[in-house]
């Protein structure tokens, strides 16, 4: 037998694409991104060879995103005691992981939460267990102050001067302003409309959205088409268009569906005493809810185990994987199975599968955090929490101190975002492949010091990320197309669980194709339990 | 002077006039460089400020070419008198502009003045100085050597500017040096005239400006302490700058004054009115105050006042700067101020952020006593949130009190009232009130309590303000401060750094 006794470095340290670089250029940091090469061993390299180690298990959660560990955490509310997780990398959390440094934590992805609507009961359960959320006064909950972002919570600079919020308000032409109106207006009607159904035009999670055949009908044009239809050519109107499609879905407004775009704008209605359109933050992002979720179920999560092969068995599955830890090849017989991976490597790793990612496409990004050693600052509105700059590529950056109560500003992280949209994500990951830390660093320096000239001297350190995969895009086509609904559909004792499977890549979607997928996997093996997702 | 006698010197001149493009191209650019980084050290936002006064210097020395067509005839000496001016006002120009920087409206007015006057007068220059030239050599000969000088010049004050002159002399004495280039090719260009041609009034003009350059050069260390001492209108006596803030003491006569980051804190002559009333009418109505927060004063003035009361067994103060608690308790010009207050044994000085601090906090205390600066910038303004105000409820003991100062309820009624709406949301029963402190003004302050807030309060002995018909005074609010609905200040909407900013504004412009 072949020995699948993998070194750890050798799968895991080069595949991490961690490789830690010393400084280059100068300037130190690192660069890092998912375990890409971990994630290529799969299925190939499993071949027939036989498991050193057989285990046994009711459920098998596989991924240990924000999908998984909702799974796992309504197993674990539900007092189903029964299962394990495996995840392929060394933490769990996926992309909403965090990193940390002597200065504070930080995200490497998603970085917030805006209050939940009522429809998302899974995710306000979660807040309020965990005490995101206090209290509530009747039906509505109350938010704890110090996770709601604080005031000022975004600027923008433009014409050389940073204004209060996003959308731009100095010095506009009566165009821009009346066709920035009319679009605000238009999307305000969206939220509050309902469909032919009964149900809300657009929902979050979007499964409980109308199925309203000419709401639907928007899925079938780009958003960029469905913006000119409607006369929306405001320069100003549609550079803050293109800024908000990149920053959700990092995709620029041609390539996602009306449907999804107007989604942005028309699904939130959060839910809270005081101001239901605020979001909630931590230093190090959404990170702080996977690590408080992954905390409530760590006895029943294996991480560092590369799922490489999935197959039915009998009423069972059998799962192989790669315990990358001990340096052996694990095999798992399980009732069922939650696969809460990515889709391309579900396709690739589930049998009976293959060919079920097409259509599905991701965008890769781009995120660095970058040491500072004082705030920036800048003229016109001061420091917020999201920064933003209308002539840079990126969507600038976000305070990871920003939700700290000291009084004197020092020492910070800055977040920075970049989403490689203009390129075809393919080409786009090649580049962020061949591309060395100290390019990188690069571009990132002269992006922040076109933004805050006086960060000049300031920075002393970029860590840049790189998340291939980083999010599903929600092409024309997608959201309501066969392959997104197909794949949504549970086959038991197999039931998908991810984000993908929405179309459309945030906490709550993740969430609550991780809380659906455990309660049908509890329901088929008749364990009785009171619905995380019932209002 | 005679023109012939003129023609007759450029020749001669020749090739000092040469090298006199190279001279004044440098310094033309290095007051353009000092302009630019000097708007960018006082005004901030170095971008805006270098595009701005380039263009307009740009724009200046446009106009100075257009004007030199003006210039008939005696170039030579109208060229000497532009190089004497631009000594003077180009040489003299950071000086000037760092002494007016805190006494003038608005800063932009001299800067941009200044830039345009030095901006033409360099602009004259390099048409006269081709003028002075073009009968010696011939058109294409003349612009290609003047112009080559020219950017020479500029090539070496771009390159000596950033690596040179700023680090190692300064902005001021820069200015001089470069000054006296320009004078030095005045007076050259004087010695060398002949005879019959001297120019007496020049000569003597440039004498007088060369020596007050060197004067500038070697008094600009002087200058640097002038410019800090007109900000703060009187002699600075200490300075230090710690990771928190700038600590500026200054003195003039008896009046000792402390200012932090430039706000004065206090003022030895009427900073009893102040303490007086932030601490005695909150500890004047607890039973017996025995353990006390301070939370902010580190200048152990209000301690001072809390360790009037009987009964007072343990006091917390917690200032973020240690810089600041270790130099009012050493000091031997400051504690006979806080009565060495700061060193007394009672007291435990943590020096920490007073929000963190009060979060981490499970203790209570008898009376609290909230001294924070005012709400200017949105990290100072957490400190009077709704948020941080729970947490000092739960810190007031059963029957306890707190004072928080808030502002001033006649210049900032919005402000100051929003501080009690805010603490009102936390739960607390308030009182508010106010004195004139004449450094500040009319300033008010608001007690904060679980239960109401009587009228009855005992004042220590040896007080200078407060006795009991001041204090009833006090809690009166005329119509200009009265009372007006604002909203609560939560860290999520910072309404107070708004309103305070708003108010301020509206008195300071
Ligand atoms: C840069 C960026 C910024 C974002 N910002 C926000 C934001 O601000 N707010 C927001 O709501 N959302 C944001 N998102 C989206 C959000 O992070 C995701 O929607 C969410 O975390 C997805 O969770 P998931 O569980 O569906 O998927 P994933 O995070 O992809 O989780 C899948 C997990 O499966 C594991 N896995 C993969 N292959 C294998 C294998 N073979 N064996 C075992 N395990 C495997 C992976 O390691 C991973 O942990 C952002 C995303 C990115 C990339």
């Amino acid at each position: 037998m072949r020995s699948f006794d993998l070194s750890r470095r050798g799968v895991i340290g080069s595949a991490a694409a961690l490789a830690a670089c010393g400084p280059t250029g100068g300037m130190p940091g690192s660069l890092g991104g998912a375990d890409m090469a971990r994630g290529h061993l799969l299925r190939d390299a499993f071949g027939d060879a036989v498991p050193a180690e057989t285990r046994r298990t009711g459920i098998a959660i596989l991924g240990g995103g924000i999908a998984g560990l909702a799974a796992a955490w309504t197993l674990a509310e539900a007092g189903y005691r029964d299962f394990r997780l495996l995840e392929l990398e060394d933490r769990s959390g996926g992309n909403a992981r965090s990193g940390r440094n002597a200065i504070t934590a930080y995200p490497l992805g998603a970085h917030y939460l805006p209050i939940p609507n009522v429809e998302a009961v899974g995710v306000r359960h979660l807040l309020d267990r965990l005490g995101v959320i206090t209290g509530w006064q009747g039906s509505t909950p109350v938010f704890d102050p110090y996770q709601l972002v604080g005031d000022p919570d975004e600027r923008l600079l433009r014409l050389g001067r940073w204004q209060e919020g996003l959308v731009p308000t100095l010095a506009l032409a009566k165009t821009d302003h009346d066709q920035i109106e009319r679009f605000f207006a238009a999307m305000a009607s969206f939220r509050d409309a309902r469909g032919s159904d009964g149900r809300p035009a657009f929902a979050i999670p979007m499964a409980l959205s109308s199925r309203d055949p000419t709401l639907l009908a928007l899925d079938g044009q780009s958003w960029t088409a469905w913006l000119d239809r409607h006369g929306y050519t405001s320069a100003e109107l549609r550079a803050h268009i293109r800024y908000v499609c990149r920053d959700e879905y990092g995709t620029e407004p041609g390539d996602v569906s009306a449907w999804t775009g107007i989604h942005y704008f028309a699904g939130r209605r959060g839910d809270a005493v005081g101001d239901g359109d605020a979001v909630l933050t931590w230093p190090g992002g959404t990170g702080h809810l996977a690590e408080a979720m992954a905390a409530r179920v760590a006895g029943h999560v294996d991480t560092g185990h590369v799922v490489g092969r999935v197959r039915r068995r009998g009423d069972g599955v059998s799962i192989d994987a790669l315990d990358a830890i001990r340096r052996r090849r694990v095999r798992i017989e399980a009732d069922a199975a939650i696969i809460a991976m990515p889709r391309f490597v579900a396709a690739h790793v589930v049998e009976g599968w293959e060919g079920s990612a097409d259509g599905f496409s991701y965008a890769p990004w781009i995120v660095a955090n970058v040491s500072v050693d004082r705030l920036p600052g800048g003229p016109g509105a001061a420091l917020a929490w999201d920064n933003v700059s209308a002539t840079s590529n990126s969507l600038g950056y976000v305070v990871a101190t920003h939700q700290g109560l000291a009084s004197v500003g020092g020492a910070s992280v800055l977040t920075w975002y970049l989403p490689l949209s203009e390129m075809a994500p393919a080409r786009a990951r090649a580049l962020m492949q061949a591309r060395p830390l100290a390019d990188w660093q690069r571009i990132v320096h002269d992006d922040l010091m076109a933004m805050n000239p006086d960060l000049d001297g300031a920075i002393s350190r970029i860590d840049v990320w790189r998340w291939g995969h980083a999010m599903v895009r929600p092409v024309p086509g997608f959201m309501w197309g066969q392959a997104r609904q197909a794949a949504a559909r549970f086959a038991p004792p197999l039931f998908a669980a991810h984000s993908d499977l929405s179309g459309i890549s945030i906490f709550e979607e993740a969430h609550y194709r991780g809380t659906l997928a455990a309660e049908a996997a509890m329901r088929e093996a008749g364990f009785a339990h009171h619905s995380l997702l019932a209002a | 002077m005679a023109d012939a006698q003129a023609g007759d010197a450029v020749t001669r001149l020749g090739p000092i006039l040469l090298f006199s493009a190279f001279v004044v191209a440098t310094c033309g650019l290095v007051y353009e460089l000092l302009a630019g980084t000097l708007a960018s050290y006082l005004l901030g936002d170095s971008v805006t400020q270098f595009s701005t006064v380039i263009g307009t210097y740009l724009f200046a020395m446009g106009m100075g070419a257009w004007l030199s067509r003006g210039v008939k005839r005696n170039e030579l000496a109208v060229f000497i008198r532009v190089e004497i001016l631009i000594a003077a006002i180009g040489g003299g120009s950071a000086a000037l502009l760092f002494l007016l920087f805190d006494r003038v409206g608005d800063f932009r007015l001299p800067l941009y003045g200044m830039v345009l006057l030095i901006g033409t007068l360099v602009g004259l220059e390099v048409p006269l100085l081709m003028r002075l030239l073009k009968d010696r050599l011939e058109f294409g000969d003349l612009v290609s050597k003047v112009l080559t000088f020219d950017y020479i010049g500029a090539l070496a004050a771009s390159l000596l500017f950033p690596l040179v002159l700023v680090p190692y002399l300064g902005l001021i004495r820069t200015g001089f040096l470069f000054g006296l280039a320009n004078v030095a090719v005045a007076l050259g260009l004087l010695l060398m005239l002949p005879k019959g041609a001297q120019l007496r009034g020049e000569l003597a003009a440039g004498v007088v400006v060369a020596a007050a350059l060197v004067a500038g050069l070697f008094g600009a260390e002087r200058l640097q302490t002038l410019a800090e001492v007109a900000a703060y209108q009187a002699p600075v006596i200490y300075a230090d700058s710690t990771p928190y803030q700038r600590i500026v003491l200054t003195k003039a006569g008896g009046d000792l004054r402390l200012y932090l980051n430039g706000n004065l804190q206090f003022s030895s002559r009427d900073e009893y009115r102040y303490h007086e009333a932030l601490v005695h009418p909150a500890l004047g109505r607890v039973a017996r105050p025995a353990r006390v927060l301070v939370l902010g004063g580190g200048d152990g003035l209000a301690l001072r006042e809390v360790l009037k009361h009987p009964g007072v067994d343990a006091i917390t103060l917690v200032d973020l700067d240690p810089a600041m608690t270790r130099l009012f308790s050493r000091s031997a010009m400051l504690t006979p101020l806080n009565q060495g207050a700061l060193t007394d044994r009672r007291v435990r000085v943590v020096n920490a952020d007073a929000f963190v601090w009060l979060r981490a906090n499970r203790g209570q205390f008898d009376a609290i006593v909230v001294d924070f600066p005012d709400p200017t910038s949105f990290s100072v303004g957490k400190l009077y949130t709704l948020s941080l105000y729970r947490e000092l409820a739960r810190a007031i003991a059963p029957g306890g009190i707190a004072v928080v100062q808030s502002t001033s309820p006649l210049v900032a009624p919005r402000a100051y009232w929003t501080v009690a709406a805010t603490l009102e949301a936390a739960g607390l029963v308030t009182r508010g009130y106010h004195a004139n402190v004449p450094s500040f003004g009319e300033w008010g302050f608001i007690l904060a309590a679980h239960g109401p807030i009587g009228d009855a309060v005992r004042l220590p002995p040896g007080l200078h303000f407060l006795d009991a018909p001041t204090l009833a005074a006090m809690s009166v609010f005329p119509p200009d401060m009265a009372r007006r609905p604002v909203e609560v200040n939560r860290l999520d909407n910072q309404v107070l750094v708004r309103a305070f900013d708003a108010e301020w504004s509206r008195i300071e412009g």
